[in-house]
């Protein structure tokens, strides 16, 4: 029973950072069409700054002691930031030139895109995976039934059900929310009723990429930030839309518990077929469903 | 000639002219062994082959309109049968490897083809990477098959049952193989211009200009994308099983979608509009990587940097800003 | 033509229907066209003309009904059969390879009604008697100049009747034409209507032309459909029409609702 919980606990853990990944590439392909292929590699970004910000609180804390845990906490989402951030100075400079041209193009400059930032990860942290495991271990864990969780994940679960709570809410509450639907349904339309296009685009692009930098900051602590980290969560993210379907939330969502289920039932009793059978499953969504589950047609 | 029909750029309509650029370009590839060293001729052939493979994939994007970003598929589907055929069956014959190895992209290409040719623009990059991503799973988890991420050595093939690498490595990959790689190149190359230049042809870039109309002139759009897929996957797979014995060793790398990328970057490079533009670019592209790699740790931030400027400023790629600046210049 | 002289029926749909959501765009229609004959479909926006097409033609699915095409029961064939069968149509919006020739368009045709675009190993450009029938086709519609010249290129007016060289070009028994002047300048309507007109009458091919120039319609049909609401309101000869009422005030009477 006990084995049960913690497998649906990791399932969750998974699904609660995946959610935020997916979601934010969801939002950004809802409201602008856009594809974008860095987008792991900005959820990179955003684990490398953390666990950067924590490294250097640990390095000045004096001999032996470890940082405030409050204080970790509270620096913690400066990954999110960075790569808000950095997404709010991409869009207007290199994606706004090529709304109007093919499909094909968008996809090839963020591709490129992903490149660059790899590397620019690499130069500036260099190869080796960077830690921020001393909150993880700050928070100990807790004991279910005879097995012990770590009490971080839990941190980590509640950020993804409160991100999605707080998502949903701003989607369909706010102002705000109001024109990004109205932008996504119908851009031409939207602009000449006064929305300012590019500000609602360069806003979407940046919330996308707000919450990919989070999911990377909630996550290094309990797994280091390691270079390709952002390309095999492009990948994953990716199952997570087309299940879901592309532009949905809600989808996303459901995607990511989908994905989380899956693959902690596949490292637990098919890790040789793990991947394929996640990859199957977005192919056989997108056969059967080719807008996903919650997608528009 | 009018400045219009410039417009009309695909096909370069006279043969003849065609081969007023094919035979020089030939002859300096049948030559450049003699002139260059045994590093730089390896290198040329890894050249060619990304050419075959990139002049399958263009025939769905140049010609068809279907962007693939899952070509390392049927690239690594070929080299691992390769592979495959050495590890079991103790196969060394090269023309046995390319029969085995298009008998297996057919196979999978037909299969995938099925699903994959219902959808067209994102959904298709996006069904194509998700089912090339399912064989690099496997390739990668199933190590006593595949040798996961250590790969499979394959050993120096036997070309035309006569020539054996015994013995010099090196020297049998800059002479013979490299005129292998080349022979199969140039029917590679002639097969896909009579391809592209078919009635078969025509009907693929009507698709692509129009889909409602090329199916009110009676063209059956999906088979037609199908079998446009499955030659695409062939010839990239073609490509796979010559670059095995080149590279000695396949890992899961090739299959990984990253690569797909990289073919799909070559073919901009080159020009996806023109026939030559994917054989140029890949050519370029390959001498690119290798110095790239060779110079700096960031290379790909330098690929990277290349792509980004490529598609802002020359979208043409190299043979179509070529061609416009040569008619520029005729024009004077 | 006169009514006196029954020519065979060629296409007759049998109370054909197709809804959008609640919205009948095309009502249990029963429309005919005869051998020869050249028919003119009429009526305002969204009276179901173009909806009627597209379900005879093979782009729409028809919700019920049935449309029998010389005698056979075409409602469940693909478009691809439908055209083999002798339906060809143009299009509103022009349709067009707008990367490649007037000649190729025309000759892609060709080479589709013969079969030719399931070979992947002979070159098109070998092909001589296809091109020679692709360029006649081109001198019929007056458009042998601009046949080098990329689709994308030509002026509206010869893009419209590029258009309708495609769909001759797969030589049909029946070819439908929808609103083959539209977007052309008046001055261009005429030219446009005597060379479709002049081709379609020397080849005894039955036509079925979607169209609101009522000018047009007058001087060019033997025959007039009036639709309204997704139903056939009229049906009959130019002057019949001319004389009908209910056509009158619904079409012809408010040329202001017309798009």
């Amino acid at each position: 029973m006990d084995i049960v919980v913690i497998h649906a606990l990791n399932a969750l853990l998974y699904a609660s950072v995946l959610f935020l990944i997916a979601g934010g590439l969801s939002l950004i392909y809802g409201v602008m069409r856009i594809v974008n292929l860095a987008h792991g590699n900005l959820y990179a970004f955003g684990a490398y700054v953390s666990a950067w910000v924590v490294g250097l609180l640990v390095a000045r804390a004096p001999e032996g002691a470890s940082p405030s845990t409050v204080l970790l906490l509270l620096l913690l989402p400066a990954g999110a930031v960075a790569a808000a951030a950095f997404g709010a100075l991409l869009e207007p400079t290199l994606l706004r030139p090529f709304y109007k041209r093919a499909e094909e193009y968008q996809l090839l400059v963020t591709f490129g895109l992903l490149m660059i930032i790899d590397d620019v990860i690499r130069w500036l942290w260099g190869p080796y995976p960077l830690s921020a495991s001393v909150l993880f271990e700050n928070f100990g864990s807790l004991g279910i039934g005879d097995a012990i969780y770590p009490t971080y994940n839990f941190l980590v679960i509640a950020v993804g059900a409160l991100a999605a709570v707080f998502l949903w809410a701003f989607i369909y509450k706010t102002r705000f929310g109001v024109v990004l639907r109205a932008t996504s349904q119908n851009m031409r339309m939207s602009s000449a009723l006064g929305v300012n296009v590019n500000r609602v685009y360069v806003q979407a692009f940046t919330l996308g990429c707000l919450m990919a930098g989070l999911g990377g900051a909630i996550i290094v602590p309990s797994q280091s930030a390691v270079l390709g980290m952002g390309v095999d969560a492009l990948i994953l993210s990716f199952i997570v839309v087309v299940v879901g379907g592309l532009g949905s939330l809600e989808g996303a969502l459901l995607g990511a518990l989908i994905v989380g289920v899956v693959r902690e039932a596949g490292i637990a009793w098919f890790p040789e077929i793990e991947l394929a059978v996640l990859y199957l499953i977005a192919a056989a969504v997108l056969l059967i469903r080719p807008a996903g589950l919650f997608g528009r047609a | 000639m009018s400045t219009v029909t410039t417009t009309v750029a695909l096909e370069h309509r006279s043969p003849v002219r065609t081969l007023g650029w094919a035979v020089p370009a030939l002859v300096i590839l049948l030559a450049l062994p003699f002139v260059v060293d045994q590093y730089q001729t390896i290198l040329l052939a890894y050249g060619l082959v990304m050419g075959i493979a990139a002049l399958g994939f263009n025939l769905l994007l140049g010609y068809t309109g279907l962007l693939s970003f899952g070509h390392s598929a049927y690239f690594g589907v070929g080299a691992y049968t390769v592979a495959l055929m050495v590890k079991y069956l103790g196969v060394t014959s090269m023309e046995l490897f390319l029969v085995g190895a298009i008998v297996a992209c057919v196979l999978v290409t037909a299969v995938f083809g099925i699903a994959c040719v219902r959808y067209t623009r994102i959904f298709f990059g996006i069904l194509t990477m998700a089912l090339s991503q399912v064989l690099w799973s496997l390739a990668f988890k199933f190590f006593w098959v595949t040798g996961g991420t250590d790969g499979l050595r394959v050993p120096t093939p036997t070309l035309l049952g006569l020539v054996t690498g015994k013995g010099d490595k090196i020297a049998f990959l800059a002479t013979a193989y490299y005129y292998y790689v080349l022979g199969v190149f140039v029917i590679c190359t002639l097969v896909m211009w009579v391809i592209v230049s078919s009635p078969f042809g025509r009907a693929l870039q009507a698709i692509r200009d129009n889909e409602v109309r090329a199916e009110f002139v009676g063209i059956q759009i999906r088979q037609y994308r199908w079998v446009a897929f499955l030659v695409s996957g062939v010839f990239t797979g073609l490509a796979g099983a010559l670059w095995v014995p080149l590279n000695g060793l396949t890992t899961p790398d090739i299959m990984h979608w990253t690569f797909s990328g990289e073919i799909v970057f070559m073919t901009v490079l080159g020009g996806f509009r023109s026939f030559t533009g994917p054989i140029i670019g890949a050519i370029v592209f390959n001498y690119l990587k290798t110095y790239a790699v060779g110079y700096t740790v960031y290379w790909q931030l330098l690929l990277g940097v290349v792509l980004v400027v490529l598609v802002l400023s020359l979208p043409t790629g190299i043979v179509g800003t070529a061609e416009r600046l040569w008619a520029r210049w005729r024009a004077r | 033509m006169s009514a006196s002289v029954p020519s065979p029926v060629l296409l007759e749909t049998r109370k054909l229907l197709k809804q959008f959501g609640e919205f009948r765009a095309v009502d249990h229609v029963d429309f005919r066209v005869q051998e020869g004959e050249v028919l003119a479909l009429i009526g305002s926006n969204g009276a179901g003309k173009t909806t009627l097409v597209n379900l005879i033609s093979g782009l729409l699915r028809a919700d019920a009904g049935q449309i029998i095409f010389r005698g056979a029961d075409v409602t469940a064939q693909t478009v691809h059969q439908r055209i083999a069968a002798g339906i060809a149509r143009s299009f509103q919006l022009v349709n067009l390879f707008d990367q490649l020739s007037a000649l190729d368009n025309v000759a892609l045709a060709i080479f589709s009604r013969q079969g030719k675009t399931r070979k992947l190993f002979s070159l098109a450009d070998a092909d001589r008697p296809v091109w020679d029938e692709a360029m006649a086709v081109l001198h019929l519609f007056r458009m042998e100049s601009k046949a080098r010249l990329s689709a994308g290129g030509l002026a509206q007016g010869e893009r419209k009747l590029l258009d309708v060289a495609i769909a001759y070009a797969l030589k049909p028994r029946l070819l439908f034409l929808d609103e083959p002047t539209s977007g052309v300048s008046t001055r261009e309507k005429a030219p446009i209507m005597d060379t479709i007109s002049s081709v379609v009458r020397s080849e005894r091919i039955s036509a079925a032309i979607i169209e609101h120039d009522m000018d047009v319609v007058f001087s060019y049909a033997d025959r007039i459909v009036a639709m309204h609401q997704g139903t056939i309101l009229a049906d009959g000869t130019p002057d019949e029409i001319r004389r009908n009422e209910r056509v009158l005030t619904t079409l012809i009477g408010t040329p202001e609702t017309r798009g």
